[in-house]
């Protein structure tokens, strides 16, 4: 299987006031189409600078990066915005989705700095289908504040597929929501990973690690451990327990 | 990125915080309005004066004569009386490029007709004067050489004589009664409204010189000459060909001043527009001033603007805007803020003008080159003060954006 995303030896180095502090020291990954990998790692880990570096927001200080097959680490700033326009789909802790602004026009926004025409029709259209995807397209016209945490979260995810990116990358998805909206979008991204999207995520919490098929540790800017997930966490029977759970709470009292 | 959607986004931005737009934008449209109304005032008083000085005639040359002085006491203007009726001959006959030359003689007399009597302004005049003037008559016809030759009792008269004197009849060949002389009246003047100094042009009689010198006053010095010379360009050397025979005539030697003081019309004009044209300037100035202040304003906000959506610039860029895309949008954003209220500026501005206009009677002169050079010149504003903030909002880094609180 292509590697989608080759790190070859990343370090990164931030100079800040009179100490360098070494946020990643060689790190060397390969992440094939298809996986879905949990990058892990208590904060100072290096978990965050790896993501940006992933997700090409910045630069690595030595190494090299290929996304695709093209080196992507001497790039300059407008580059690596076309990059992420492209090739890179984000999902973040705190959904970072435009205020006043409906689901629809806020998953359009990456077409509109697409360089390829597309049209106001062909942006509604995949903007549409991307919601359709997270099944939210009836909430379309719905802002962000008439949405829950969870529906934020999926409207963020419709966002971060429109452009059909090659890997979509989410950091803490579910940092901001309860177990069971945990689930529901841990659900949605085991369903799009199903369909064959490569998906890299980091986050501190073992539960929703178990939900990918490959782990990541890191610690202290390296990589401590990689292996493959064996008790995979199933999305819809994790939400049946909770359910279950719900339920004799409710009996119980 | 697509310029329309760009344009959609700023104009959305704006739309929600409606309330700080609409303060942003008054700024500017005071600005605009201001200089537009001010600019207006400067220039209507600027035609104005024109029109008074075009009211002179063309290419007119005034010879006053000078003032007298005796052991330390000085008289006025013309107090000299070394200003003959043989100067303006002399003139007339020997100065090449001269058409036309009326000697002048002013007085001031109460005078009778109709049973009313009113103080009025004397002239007395060649034939020509009303030709040199550029000033028709309403009604009969001017004196004649023959009339000058002869010190005839006949005048002509200015508006206002009529509106005094003869309110509901026509005046021409009645008599008005100067210093106990009867003149009989041959015309009526065209009204020609105030003069440069502000004085009513159209109080005035208009009698031969002869007769004003011999009869009335009985005097043989004149106040003025009035030269007309044949074109502007050899307006000049007239000029200083009067002086030179001028001072010949009056035996004047190269240690005295000269008794008499020539104005060409040019400097006239000169003088006259400068004050209003240092009004103006300042006028403009003083609202452009104003234009600045809006400016800075929008500067301020946009400021803030960037800061306050420093996390919406981090989520845009992450999803792969350009810097420029960001410093398009919110440059589009100051430019509409500016021109939007350049806009209301010109409305509000010709509006104010027009109502000064008509309350105050003030003359107002818009130009169509002033509306467009205030509007390109708040566009100008935008882009200018909406640079920095916009520049920026581009270089903010996309990490550092998207973690922001």
């Amino acid at each position: 299987m292509a590697a989608v995303i080759k790190l070859e030896n990343i370090h990164k180095t931030y100079h800040t006031g009179e100490v360098d502090v070494l946020a990643v020291r060689g790190v060397s990954l390969e992440i094939g189409q298809g996986e879905f990998v949990a990058i892990m790692g208590a904060s100072g880990s290096g978990k965050s600078t790896m993501m940006n570096i992933i997700g090409c927001l910045d630069r690595p200080t030595e190494g090299r990066y290929f996304l695709d097959g093209t080196d992507v680490s001497h790039l300059d700033r407008d580059e690596l915005a076309a990059i992420r326009n492209k090739k890179l789909g984000f999902v973040f802790q705190g959904f970072n989705l435009l205020s006043r602004t409906s689901a629809l026009e806020n998953v359009e926004l990456p077409l509109l700095y697409t360089h390829d025409h597309v049209t106001a029709d062909m942006q509604r259209e995949r903007a549409v289908h991307a919601l359709e995807i997270v099944g939210l397209a009836d909430r379309a016209d719905h802002h962000p504040n008439q949405l829950s945490g969870g529906q934020q979260q999926r409207v963020a995810i419709a966002r971060a597929l429109v452009n059909s990116p090659s890997v979509l990358l989410a950091d803490e998805p579910t940092g901001n929501l309860d177990t069971r909206t945990s689930a529901e979008v841990m659900g949605v991204f085991q369903k799009l990973n199903d369909e064959g999207i490569t998906i890299v995520m980091v986050t501190h919490e073992l539960d929703i690690a178990s939900y990918t098929k490959r782990n990541v540790i890191m610690r202290d800017g390296v990589v401590v451990n990689d292996a493959l997930v064996e008790h995979r966490a199933i999305a819809e029977v994790e939400l049946r327990k909770l359910q279950q759970a719900h339920q004799a709470v409710k009996l119980s009292s | 990125m697509r310029i329309t959607a760009t344009f959609r986004m700023a104009l959305r931005a704006l739309r929600r915080n409606k309330m700080r737009s609409t303060l942003t934008a008054l700024g500017i449209i005071i600005g605009v309005g201001a200089v537009i109304a001010m600019v207006g005032i400067g220039n209507g008083a600027k035609s104005q004066v024109e029109a008074q000085i075009a009211s002179l005639g063309q290419n007119v040359i005034l010879v006053f004569a000078g003032n007298w002085s005796s052991g330390g006491v000085r008289g006025g203007w013309g107090s000299a009386g070394t200003m003959r009726v043989e100067d303006a001959e002399a003139i007339a006959r020997e100065i090449p490029g001269v058409i036309a030359v009326s000697p002048e003689v002013r007085d001031h007399q109460q005078v009778l007709a109709n049973g009313l009597n009113w103080y009025t302004q004397i002239l007395g005049e060649g034939p020509e004067y009303l030709d040199i003037r550029d000033w028709p008559l309403e009604e009969g016809a001017m004196f004649t050489d023959q009339d000058v030759r002869g010190t005839a009792k006949v005048c002509i008269v200015g508006k206002t004589i009529v509106n005094q004197l003869f309110p509901n009849e026509d005046p021409v060949g009645k008599v008005v009664i100067i210093r106990n002389i009867p003149f009989k009246i041959l015309g009526v003047l065209v009204p020609k409204g105030l003069s440069v100094m502000n004085t009513d042009q159209d109080d005035v009689i208009i009698i031969p010189y002869t007769s004003e010198m011999k009869r009335v006053s009985k005097r043989t010095n004149l106040n003025a000459i009035i030269v007309q010379a044949a074109s502007p360009d050899v307006s000049d050397r007239v000029q200083r060909d009067m002086s030179d025979l001028l001072r010949q005539r009056h035996r004047l030697g190269p240690d005295r001043d000269d008794d008499f003081t020539i104005r060409g019309q040019q400097e006239i004009a000169d003088a006259a527009t400068a004050t209003t044209r240092i009004m103006t300037v300042l006028l403009g100035s003083i609202a452009s001033v104003s234009l600045i202040v809006g400016g800075i304003g929008i500067m301020n906000i946009m400021l803030v603007s960037v800061t306050e959506r420093t996390r919406e610039i981090g989520i845009r860029m992450a999803v792969g805007a350009h810097g420029r895309d960001i410093l398009l949008q919110f440059l589009i954003e100051a430019i509409t803020l500016s021109s939007v209220g350049g806009l209301i500026g010109i409305i509000v501005g010709v509006g104010s003008a027009e109502l000064l206009a008509t309350w105050k009677q003030w003359p107002m002169l818009i130009s169509i080159s002033s509306v467009v050079l205030a509007f390109l010149f708040s566009a100008a504003v935008g882009v200018f003060f909406g640079f920095y903030p916009a520049r920026k909002a581009s270089r903010l880094d996309p990490i550092d954006a998207l973690r922001y609180e």
